[in-house]
This record gives structure tokens, sequence and C-alpha cells, in this order.
């Protein structure tokens, strides 16, 4: 297996903005708040060339900012993050362009004030892949990619229907001609039947392409849908990762189980009354993570060890890791259902 | 069969705006009888919230309904002053929204805008009022309800807060419930907690609900009937598990087709071409025509509702048998 994207031993912190004052004050001794939000742990992944890797969990799992860090948009406050053995970030500066983002929202993710084609060839033209006079011809080929009509790049993005947007962000981010796409709820904000037609262009892109894909999404389906292999977090660390047929068909870690068990399923039997296997209490604040196991509160196959000592990160299957101390009687109850 | 709690027919809502007359909701018919769920469901700007609004008369001028009735227990809220629909909304039928925290106001506690809710319909001390709030959330999830009632919104998480929000209607066990994309801004941990509940609280009330959501799997586990909205009007309707299984409509059967769970992993899904027409210029025909690969001349007439047993849908050329959908 090649490796192609690397993140290793990732984490990155949130803490409070200081003021100069609170620094000083803190420097002397006084009472400043200084905690910071883990909202990533030790993430240590590999992507192999083409791959698409999914990445859920609920909201404030970190899965947005580990999306973010990858895409060189924040530091990690420790480890690195490579592209084909070259790094992402040098002294806190992005130094790549191989690494481009699409994000949830198309209509805050395009400047309202300027025309779409400029805002797509902006880039390009900074970073020498096209020149100002032929910008025009190289953004048309990409609208054209996308499936957006190219007399459209003098329209404004307000003239966009919001599925229109999303393919307009895709052409913004396939212009930069990077080899990895990092897509933050791509399709979160869309209608099914939009959705339909942005899942399907995402699938096609990649494949002629051969771009290798981080997809971050809460919608499991859409994530089954698209990707090879999907990392499940949970409070900022990788609960568990592989192949999405065996991670969605016998999870496990009891926390990816649950995730799957909550999702409402369509119900095709009249007389079915589902039942949801809901997960006990609520995601506990990142400020405060609970010791050891951080599932461990609402965990039923949680013990004595799971309070105090962190679980390991370990193999379960070829490319395929769960980080649980109990993931074999996990298993062998996933089995038997 | 006993008469139904909640008698919609032929309502149109429609608003008068400087661009043109936005016909929102358009003859609209359905029936809700005591403790069912009905899920109605449709993309953005297909007409489910007006129709809710509407519902409960909350249709703020430009807007306005033009034509049809409401009947609820019996009684025409159409024609009822604000002054008379006040005295039934919370009372006899009452709405949650899908953002709990516009919902409530930041500035009173969660006990004080409960006891609010109580005052306007019910005459209780202040102790008993209290004693009725701890009840409620406490029935709703949230745990030590009674020294939660001090605490203020901002307080409390998203999935809380949505539980206040459904312990106010629920208070005064209103016949119907509007419930508008209420666990949508959720986690789907939270979001299956919060189903649950509704659907036990609905059978153990009585209370009657109809679910609007975008999510045709949240809605096919909870609801026993379905409504599926198109440009304002009710495509097809019926039973939920039948009409999923065997949609008629050409805009249910690709709604269903382009979900990712219905497809195999990493094949092309099916799509339904094109975007929802705007509702200022709408086709004279079948809204749905311009999109829809069944269309024919025909479809330039406006279809009218085809029924057939518990189920009826709106379109000239409907799909036969649709089993290799799910297949």
């Amino acid at each position: 297996m090649s490796a192609f994207l690397t993140i290793d031993n990732v984490s990155h912190l949130f803490g409070p903005n200081l003021t100069t004052g609170e620094k000083i004050a803190a420097k002397l001794g006084a009472k400043v708040e200084t905690r910071s939000v883990r909202a990533v742990s030790d993430v240590t992944l590999s992507v192999r060339k083409g791959e698409t890797l999914g990445l859920v969990g609920e909201s404030g799992c970190g899965k947005s900012t580990l999306g973010r860090v990858v895409a060189g948009i924040l530091q990690p406050t420790t480890g690195t993050i490579t592209i084909d053995g070259a790094p992402v970030m040098e002294n806190g500066t992005k130094v790549t362009t191989r690494v481009q983002t699409i994000f949830q929202d198309p209509f805050a993710s395009l400047d309202p004030r300027m025309k779409v084609g400029d805002t797509v060839a902006e880039g390009p033209i900074a970073h020498g892949l096209t020149k100002k006079p032929e910008a025009r011809r190289y953004v048309a080929g990409w609208f054209e990619r996308v499936g957006l009509d190219p007399v459209w790049v003098d329209r404004y993005p307000h003239q966009f229907s919001g599925g229109q947007r999303q393919r307009i962000a895709i052409a913004r981010a396939l212009a930069m001609q990077p080899d990895v796409l990092i897509c933050d709820e791509p399709v979160a904000s869309l209608d099914v039947s939009i959705q339909a037609q942005i899942i399907n262009l995402f699938l096609k892109l990649t494949r002629d392409l051969e771009l290798t894909s981080i997809f971050i999404s809460h919608d499991l389906s859409v994530v089954q849908h698209v990707s090879d292999r999907v990392a499940v977090m949970y409070l900022g660390r990788i609960a568990e990762l592989g192949p999405v047929a065996q991670v969605f068909g016998t999870p496990a870690h009891p926390y990816t189980s649950a995730l799957f068990d909550s999702v409402p399923k369509l119900v095709l039997d009249d007389d079915e009354l589902v039942r949801f296997d809901t997960i006990e209490g609520e995601v506990p604040s990142p400020l405060s993570p609970p010791s050891g196991c951080n599932y461990h509160p609402r965990c039923p196959l949680a013990s004595g060890t799971c309070s105090t000592i962190q679980p390991l990160t370990q193999p379960v299957a070829s490319l395929r890791t769960v980080a649980c101390h109990h993931f074999e009687a996990q298993l062998a109850g996933a089995a038997n259902d | 069969m006993t008469d139904p709690v909640l008698s919609v027919k032929n309502l149109s809502t429609q608003f008068f705006t400087r661009a043109g007359v936005v016909k929102a909701v358009d003859s609209v018919t359905f029936d809700l009888a005591k403790g069912e769920i009905m899920g109605l469901v449709g993309e953005s700007g297909s007409g489910k919230t007006v129709t809710g609004f509407s519902l409960l008369g909350l249709v703020d001028a430009p807007g306005r309904i033009v034509e049809g009735s409401v009947k609820l227990n019996g009684t025409e809220l159409t024609t009822l002053s604000q002054k008379d629909l006040r005295t039934r909304r919370g009372r006899e039928i009452s709405m949650i929204f899908q953002d709990p925290i516009a919902t409530l106001n930041p500035m009173l506690t969660v006990g004080q805008q409960v006891r609010l809710a109580i005052d306007a319909h019910e005459k209780l001390s202040h102790r008993a009022a209290d004693a009725r709030a701890t009840e409620l959330l406490s029935q709703v999830g949230i745990p030590s309800a009674s020294v939660r009632l001090r605490a203020y919104p901002h307080e409390f998480s998203g999935g809380m807060r949505q539980r206040v929000a459904i312990a106010i209607a629920l208070l005064h066990r209103p016949s119907v419930i509007v419930a508008d994309e209420p666990t949508t801004a959720l986690d789907v941990s939270i979001q299956a907690q919060i189903l649950f509940q509704m659907r036990d609280l609905a059978a153990e009330t009585g209370t009657a609900m109809i679910w609007i959501s975008h999510d045709l799997a949240v809605v096919s586990s909870l609801a026993s009937k379905l409504a599926v909205m198109y440009a304002g009007r009710i495509v097809e309707q019926g039973p939920t598990a039948t009409l999923l299984r065997d949609p008629r409509h050409p805009y249910t059967a690709g709604l269903i087709a382009s979900l990712p769970a219905t497809a195999k992993p990493g094949t092309p899904l099916t799509q339904i071409p094109g975007t929802t027409p705007s509702l200022l210029s709408l086709p004279p025909g079948c809204p749905f025509a311009p999109r829809c690969d069944r269309s024919t001349d025909r479809c330039e007439v406006k279809p009218q509702i085809t029924l057939q047993e518990s189920r009826g849908w709106r379109c000239f050329h409907p799909v036969e048998k649709n089993a290799e959908v799910l297949a």
C-alpha cells in the first residue's frame, strides 16, 4: 500500500484568544481562562492515491477541523501532513496548491461582488496555471467539466441556484489542478434531487482526474455511497477506520454501531414499528473530555479499564483499525445479530 | 370511521409581492385522524412550511389564504378572528419550529417561558405551574428538570432546547401538533432520541401530528401516512409504506431513487434533471412536467387528483408498479 496523503500524529488545539492585557496578567499569575479545546487529537491516517476517505461523526467531533488542517487552512498544533512526501505547510505557511477545498455553504463561499468567472480564475492566474488573456477560456473549460454553461462566467453568484453554486465552487477548486480534494459537507445544504446531481458529478470527476479526496459528512448514506474507506470520529479522535463495507457491515467500535443504528432508514413494511436503538445522553463538552476512552460514559460495553486507560489504535484487519478495549466483544456481538 | 380531528380542503395560500403572485400552497387537501401522524415531505420552496403556517393562521401580509377550509374539531379556522384563533393556538393546535434557538426567548428562563405558555390558557398558581412544568420537562427527557427550570436557553444544548420547545407544544395536550423539521438541526443520535419520544407521546396523548420534513427516511419511520409536495401542490399522498414501495407520481419515484441508500455504493445515482420551478412563474399545467421524462402534451393541463383506495396522485402518466427502484 502506498500512502499518498499522510496525516501523521496531528492534533489541533483551539485556545482562547487572549488580549495583550490578559496575556500579561496570565504571565503575572492572575487567573485567566487559558483552557483550550482539543478539537483534533493525535490523528494518524493515510490515504492512497485515487482513494476517497469518508469522514463521519456528529457535530463538534472535529471532522471539519481535521479537514481544514489537512487543507492547510489551519496549522496543526502538532504533527505533519504530507502529500506524496512533500509537506503541506512549512513554518506556518501553506506551501502547496495540490490540496483544495469545497465548503458546505455555496452561498457563503463565493464573493457576491465578483463575477463567478473571475472567482474561478483568481487562483490559477496567481499561481501561473493560466495567463490573464487566456483565463476566460481556461475557466470556460472547467465550467463545462462541472456541467455549467460557459457563457455564465460573467454572472454573479446570486444569479445561480444552490446546486449551481456548488458546481462553481467545485470548478474553482479543480481549476487549481489539485491532487487532493477536501470536501466539507458539500451536499448538506442541497435538496435531495440536487444532492444526487452533485454526488454523481463528484464520483465522475474524482475518477476522471484520479483525485484523492477526503469527504466529510454527517450523512452516513452519502459517505457510504462515495467512499472507499471511512473514518468515524468522536470527540477529536478516530474511533474506527476501515473499508466502507466492513465498517458499515460489522462495526468494531460500539460508537460506530450505535451511530448507524440511530440513523432512520426507509421503512417499507406497513406494520413495522421501527425501534431506534438510541445512544444515551449527549456528546460531552470537548472542554472537559472524559478520562480514558472518551466514549465510555455512553458506551454499553464500558468496563473499569475504559474510564482510566485510553485505548490504543490497533489493527483489526488489513486497512482497518479501531480504538476500543472491547472491540472483540463488539465484533462478536455484531456477528450474532 | 370517526370524524377527523383536522380536515383541510382545497387550501390555497398566496403571497402578493411586487414581483407578482407567489402561489405557495395550491389546493391542498387532507384529513388527519386522532393520534395519526402524517409526514409532509418536499424540497425547499415546495410549500410545506407555508402549509403548516396556514393551518395555524400564521401567514402574514403580503400572504393570505385565498381559498379553502381548515376544520379543527369541526370548527372552521380560516374565518376566525385573530383573537379567537389565539384562544385555540397552543391549546388545540400548536407548532414546533425547526430552529429551537429562535423559538425560545433568550432573556427569560426556561421555567418562565413554560409558565407563560401555561398562563395563556389556564389559571394555575405559581407553584402548581412549576410542578406542571417540571413534570413536562422530565417527560420529554430533560434530566433534573426542576433545577433546569431556572436556566436560560443558552445554557441548554440544541437537543435540549428542542425538547423544551416540544414540551411547550405538548403543554395543553392539543389535538394537532404541526412539527416543522424539528430534528433537522440536530445530530443523528439526538434526532433518534427525539423521534422516538415524539412517537410515544403522540400515542399516549392521542395528539395527531403533521411532521414536515425533507428527509424521507425520518418520515417513514414515524408517519403512518405521507403527502409529497412539489411546487405548492400535494402531488401524491397515501399510506407511508405503500407509497414508498410503489410510488405513482414520477416525482416521488425520482425522489426515492435519488437517495444514496437505495443505490449500489459508487454507482451514479438516479438524478432528477433541472431545478424546482420558481413559484412566481409556474408552468400552466403540471409543475413537474419540465423535469419529467414521462411528460406529454397532456401535461400542459393541470392534472386533477386520481383516487385509488386510500391513496391519490396528480399525474396523467403515473408510474406503474415500480419495484426495480428499490431492488
